[in-house]
C-alpha cells in the first residue's frame, strides 16, 4: 500500500471506529436490559430478536424497501430540479429574489404532519402526494444553499469577469455556478437526509406499500420487532444515500475535496 | 509629446455614502504613449483603484472621458485588460484554462485560446505547469499565472493593479526582474499601480504621483534610464535622485503623521 492510500485507510477508519463503539455499547446495554428485566417483546424487543426476525422477514421488507427507494429517488429528483431553477431565477432576478425568499421560508413553516394525510385525501395513494412531501421537506435546505452559494461569489470576481467584457450568464456559468458547487453539496448532504425519512413518513400517513406502510402495519399488529427492523433498514438507506453524494461531490468537485483535505 | 495610446481626460467621480458625497477622483488627467510603461502611486486610499475601475469601464465616471487611439471609450470595456489586486485563480480550472478565460468569454473557439495561451507558458516561466491546479502553484507562480491570462487577452492597454503587492520581498524582486526582461520581447502598453517607488522606478517609463483623495495627478516623472534594466540600475545615482523625487512628492502634500 503507499503512503496516501494508508492515510485515506486510516482516516476512514477513525471515522467509523468510534460511532461503531458508540453503537454496539448501546445495543450491549439493550440486550442486558431486555433479557434481566424479562420485559414482553411486543414492548421492547432485544436488538438480537430484531435481527432475527428482520431476517427471517427480508423478503416482505425487501418488498417493501423497493418502492420507498423508487418514492425517494423520484421524490428527490423533483426537489433537485425545483430547488435548481428556483435558485437560479433568484439570482438572476432581483425582484423574484424579494419575492420568493419570504415564501421559501413559509413554505417551511406548513406541518408536515398535517398536510400530509391531507395531500393522501386530494391526490389518493399514488406517487404524487409522496413526491410533494419530499420535495417539500427537502429542497428548502437544498435551495437556500444554492442561493447563497452563488451570491457568496466575490465582488473582485464578478469585476474581472467584467473587464473581460463576461455577459450576466457568462458570469454566472464561469464564476457563480462552480462557486456554488461546495455549498451545493453540503445542502445536498442535508437534504438527502430528509429524503428517506420524507418517504416513509408520507407512506405511514397511507400507501399500498413501501416501508412507511409497513412499519404502520406491523405496530397495529404489536410486531414491535419487525417496524424496529424497517427502521434499521431505513437508517442504512439513508447512511448509504449520504455516501453516495461524498462519491458524487468528489467525481463532480475534485477541486474542492482535495482543497478541504490539503 | 508624440502618439497617445490612452488619454484620460479630466476624470471626476463620487460616491454616495451614508456619510455623504465623497468625491474621491478629482479631474484626473493624463496621456500613454504606445508601449509605455506607466506606474501609478499615491497615498493610500487615494482613489487609485477607482482610477482604475472608470478607466476599465467598471464604473461609469461623473465626468471626463478615456479615449483609446482616438476612440472615445468612457465605459468601455474591451480595449482594457485589468489585472485585480489578487490574482483570482479560480480553483475548478487548471492553470491553463485559467489563463485562457478572457478569450473564453470572447468567444475565441477553447482550440484556439489554448494554443494562443500555451505559446506564453514558456516565456512566463509556467511550462509544465498546464494542467496543474492554481493551489498548486507558488505565489509569483500564481501572480505570472494572472499576469498571462491579463495579456493574453491583446487588449490595447494593461492595466495592473499592484501586480506584486501580495507577495514577499524576494520573490517580488525577481517578479520585478522578471517583467522588466519579459516586457522587451513585447508592445505592451502598461498602466501599473503600485505601493512601491523601487518598483516604480525599476519597471516604468513614466512614473504618476497621485495626491491625495480626492485625487488628481501631483507630479509626473520620467524616468529616463535605458532599458533593460538589472538589478544593478538600483545603485545608479540617478535612482537614487528619482526614488527621492517621488518620495518627497508623495509626502509633499500628505500631513505629517
Ligand atoms: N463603491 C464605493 N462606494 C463608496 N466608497 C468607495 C467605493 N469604492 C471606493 N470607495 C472609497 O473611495 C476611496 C478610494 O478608494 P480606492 O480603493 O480607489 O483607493 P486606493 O488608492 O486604491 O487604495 P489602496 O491603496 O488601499 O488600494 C476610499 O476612501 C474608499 O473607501
Ligand atoms: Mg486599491
Amino acid at each position: 500500500m503507499s503512503a496516501p492510500t494508508r492515510g485515506r485507510a486510516r482516516r476512514t477508519l477513525s471515522a467509523v471506529v468510534p460511532p461503531l463503539v458508540l453503537v454496539v455499547v448501546g445495543l450491549v446495554v439493550w440486550q442486558w436490559a431486555v433479557t434481566s428485566t424479562g420485559v414482553r417483546p411486543q414492548v421492547l424487543p432485544s436488538p438480537l430478536r430484531v435481527v432475527e426476525q428482520g431476517w427471517r422477514n427480508r423478503e416482505l421488507i425487501w418488498t417493501h424497501t423497493v418502492p420507498t427507494l423508487q418514492v425517494t429517488a423520484i421524490g428527490f429528483a423533483c426537489s433537485l430540479a425545483l430547488s435548481w431553477a428556483l435558485a437560479i431565477a433568484v439570482d438572476f432576478s432581483r425582484w423574484l429574489r424579494r419575492a420568493l425568499t419570504p415564501l421559501l421560508v413559509a413554505s417551511q413553516t406548513i406541518p408536515i404532519i398535517v398536510i400530509a394525510p391531507l395531500l393522501i385525501i386530494w391526490f389518493g395513494f399514488g406517487l404524487l402526494p409522496k413526491v410533494l412531501v419530499i420535495a417539500l421537506v427537502t429542497f428548502f435546505p437544498i435551495a437556500i444553499g444554492l442561493i447563497e452559494g452563488f451570491a457568496a461569489t466575490d465582488r473582485k470576481a464578478t469585476d474581472l469577469l467584467r473587464s473581460m467584457g463576461a455577459s450576466r450568464w457568462q458570469r454566472f456559468r464561469y464564476v457563480r455556478l462552480p462557486g456554488a458547487l461546495p455549498s451545493f453539496f453540503t445542502a445536498l448532504r442535508i437534504g438527502i437526509t430528509y429524503a428517506v425519512t420524507g418517504a416513509v413518513f408520507a407512506e405511514y400517513a397511507g400507501a399500498k406499500e413501501g416501508l412507511g406502510i409497513f412499519m404502520s402495519l406491523q405496530k397495529n399488529s404489536f410486531r414491535t420487532d419487525l417496524v424496529l427492523a424497517a427502521v434499521v433498514v431505513t437508517a442504512l438507506l439513508s447512511i448509504g444515500l449520504f455516501g453516495v453524494t461524498h462519491l458524487v461531490e468528489r467525481l463532480v468537485i475534485p477541486w474542492h475535496v482535495k482543497r478541504r483535505r490539503g | 509629446m508624440g502618439e497617445v495610446k490612452l488619454a484620460v481626460e479630466d476624470l471626476h467621480k463620487s460616491f454616495r455614502t451614508d456619510a455623504g458625497v465623497l468625491p474621491v477622483l478629482d479631474g484626473v488627467r493624463f496621456d500613454v504613449a504606445p508601449g509605455e510603461f506607466v506606474s501609478v502611486i499615491g497615498p493610500s486610499g487615494c482613489g487609485k483603484s477607482t482610477l482604475f475601475n472608470a478607466i476599465a469601464g467598471l464604473e461609469r465616471p461623473d465626468s471626463g472621458r478615456v479615449v483609446v487611439d482616438g476612440r472615445d471609450s468612457t465605459g468601455r470595456s474591451d480595449p482594457f485588460a485589468y489585472m485585480p489586486q489578487q490574482d483570482l485563480l479560480f480553483p475548478w480550472r487548471t492553470v491553463l484554462d485559467n489563463t485562457t478565460l478572457g478569450l473564453e468569454v470572447a468567444g475565441v473557439p477553447r482550440r484556439a485560446a489554448r494554443d494562443r495561451a500555451r505559446a506564453l507558458f514558456g516565456p512566463f516561466g509556467l511550462a509544465g505547469f498546464e494542467s496543474a491546479r492554481p493551489q498548486e502553484l507558488s505565489g509569483g507562480m500564481r501572480q505570472r499565472a494572472a499576469l498571462l491570462r491579463t495579456v493574453v487577452q491583446d487588449r490595447a492597454v494593461l492595466l495592473l493593479d499592484e501586480p506584486f503587492g501580495a507577495l514577499d520581498s524576494l520573490t517580488r524582486t525577481d517578479m520585478q526582474e522578471w517583467l522588466e526582461t519579459v516586457r522587451t520581447g513585447f508592445e505592451w502598453t502598461v498602466l501599473m499601480i503600485t505601493h512601491d517607488i523601487r518598483e516604480a522606478v525599476l519597471l516604468s517609463d513614466r512614473v504618476l504621483v497621485l495626491a491625495p483623495r480626492p485625487t488628481r495627478v501631483h507630479l509626473d516623472v520620467v524616468v529616463d534610464l535605458p532599458h533593460p534594466r538589472g538589478l544593478g540600475v538600483i545603485t545608479d545615482p540617478r535612482f537614487a535622485q528619482l526614488e527621492d523625487v517621488l518620495l518627497n512628492a508623495l509626502r509633499g502634500r500628505r500631513p505629517e503623521a
